[in-house]
């Protein structure tokens, strides 16, 4: 049987805590860039030009195809053969930012497209701008549809910034292993760093879940929800 | 009870003479008369022992092993190892030496035998030439990319200055990748990793700073071979006041020998 011995790593709490604090503000830094691009392509893709909407669905298509660590990787280690150098912080969030937006993109286009017809007619017949119409009429009620997938998938983001400690970024998996390399409590970290993640995930859920009604589609009134 | 514990004394004695009567000392001899010795190299590990683009082994060890032959007036057949097999291809007598960055410890030195050390291994910090750092007091204000929880990450971090920004990457390849990159000013590594990384990237113009921690490479030779051992001794002695040990090392690993214990 193995003898757990937790207090090992539950000493470092200093170094546990800047590291969840870091995993934290990376994801929030992300979600709400990664939703913004996310909003934009969905509108390029579905109403834009044809130019942009290609260009957007090759966006999409390249990030959606390749895994997020290579993703990470060509920002960090490739980038800067352009001369673009960038702290590993940085790195992470673009990182985070670009995965995110493009499959965001493709969560709030299913909810843009399944905006009944007679709603966009409607608006137009009132003489709103396409713009207006957009924005007032075809998107609160688009990202209501589509919330519990975007919380979601702001959840896997988060969770998926385990690997910016690959490039330094010294975010909570980061610790984990620093403080399992010293000590050699490797079990003991990761449960701890597993326990924090899951907090993690239920805190922002349940924070994502009482914030979209309440700021971005929750004053609309009869949202087909 | 008297009978039987004198049975057990003459097994003992035999299983413990057939060792023995294996461990003659005739290696030298056996070397002298077959004009060509067996020397153990590794292919797998540059700077120390690696095929170059002819296919053929070079590097330090390679080096060393020819030397030596050349000293004693003999050919040389270099048998490539690993660093799992090198002890036992001395020990079944499949090589004469081992010159495989054969580093000393007690479990080691319980089988086989060493000479005095050829060459250093050392974990050091490397980066530009035109990065002013000549002491670890330098680092302070840098960036340093390290492998973590690698002996150069725990050397590094206890005598760092506060100030000194080590990044910590997850394997060699992650680490040297930041250094190419241009993402870290100075790297701090393994003397292996590092003249792999400067061969490659000369551009660079990446260059020895100060050492972290020397770890230095001995010759093995079979157990109790000491005819041979105290031979080889002799051509090390006397490639160090030559100079000899010292230009090997500066051609592989880009700085001197320097003191090599015995």
């Amino acid at each position: 049987m193995i003898q757990l011995d937790f207090g090992a790593v539950l000493v470092q709490w200093p170094a546990l805590l800047r590291g969840a604090a870091l995993t934290l503000g990376l994801s929030a830094v992300a979600a709400v860039l990664g939703v913004g691009v996310g909003v934009a392509c969905a509108w390029a893709r579905a109403h834009g030009p044809r130019w942009l909407s290609a260009l957007v669905s090759g966006y999409v298509e390249a990030v959606r195809n390749t895994p997020f660590i290579v993703q990470l990787f060509f920002i960090f280690f490739g980038l800067p053969s352009l001369g673009v150098k960038l702290t590993p912080e940085v790195a992470s969030v673009i990182a985070m930012v670009v995965n995110l937006g493009a499959y965001a993109a493709e969560i709030v286009r299913a909810g843009i497209e399944t905006t009944p017809r007679g709603q966009v007619e409607a608006a137009r017949s009132l003489a709103l701008t396409e713009m207006q119409v957009f924005v007032r009429v075809v998107l609160p009620p688009s990202l209501a549809r589509v919330w519990p997938a975007l919380t979601s998938q702001i959840v896997i983001v988060m969770l998926g910034s385990a690997v910016c400690g690959q490039i330094s970024a010294q975010e909570l998996s980061y610790t984990a292993n620093l403080i399992q390399s010293r000590n050699f409590r490797a079990f003991e970290a990761y449960i701890v760093a597993t326990l924090i993640y899951l907090a993690l995930s239920i805190a922002v859920r349940s924070l994502l879940n009482w914030l979209g009604p309440k700021l971005i589609f929750g004053r609309m009134p009869n949202a087909n929800r | 009870m008297q009978r039987r514990s004198s049975l057990f004394a003459m097994v003992a004695a035999a299983i413990a003479l057939v060792p023995l009567a294996g461990a003659a000392q005739t290696a030298l001899d056996d070397v002298m008369a077959r004009k060509q010795i067996n020397i153990a190299i590794p292919t797998d590990f540059p700077p120390y022992g690696f095929v170059g683009t002819d296919l053929k082994p070079q590097g330090l060890d390679v080096d060393m092993a020819n030397y030596i032959g050349t000293k004693l007036g003999v050919k040389v057949e270099l048998v490539p190892v690993t660093s799992a097999n090198r002890i036992p291809y001395l020990q079944t007598k499949k090589a004469d030496l081992v010159i495989s960055t054969l580093g000393k410890n007690p479990e080691r030195a319980a089988v086989i035998d060493f000479t005095a050390a050829y060459s250093p291994f050392f974990q050091a910090v490397f980066a530009a030439k035109g990065v002013a750092i000549k002491s670890v007091a330098d680092l302070a204000g840098k960036t340093v990319a390290v492998t973590r929880g690698a002996i150069e990450d725990l050397e590094l971090t206890k005598i760092a200055p506060s100030s000194a920004d080590i990044k910590r990457f997850e394997d060699n390849n992650t680490t040297v990748s930041a250094f190419v990159s241009g993402q870290v000013q100075a790297i701090a590594t393994g003397a292996s990793v590092a003249g792999n990384m400067m061969a490659r990237n000369p551009q660079l113009g990446t260059e020895y700073k100060f050492v972290l921690k020397d770890s230095p490479n001995f010759i093995g030779v079979g157990k109790g071979e000491d005819k041979l051992r105290l031979k080889v001794n002799e051509i090390i002695a006397a490639g160090k006041a030559a100079g000899d040990i010292d230009k090997m090392a500066q051609k592989w690993l880009g700085r001197p020998a320097g003191e090599l214990p015995n």
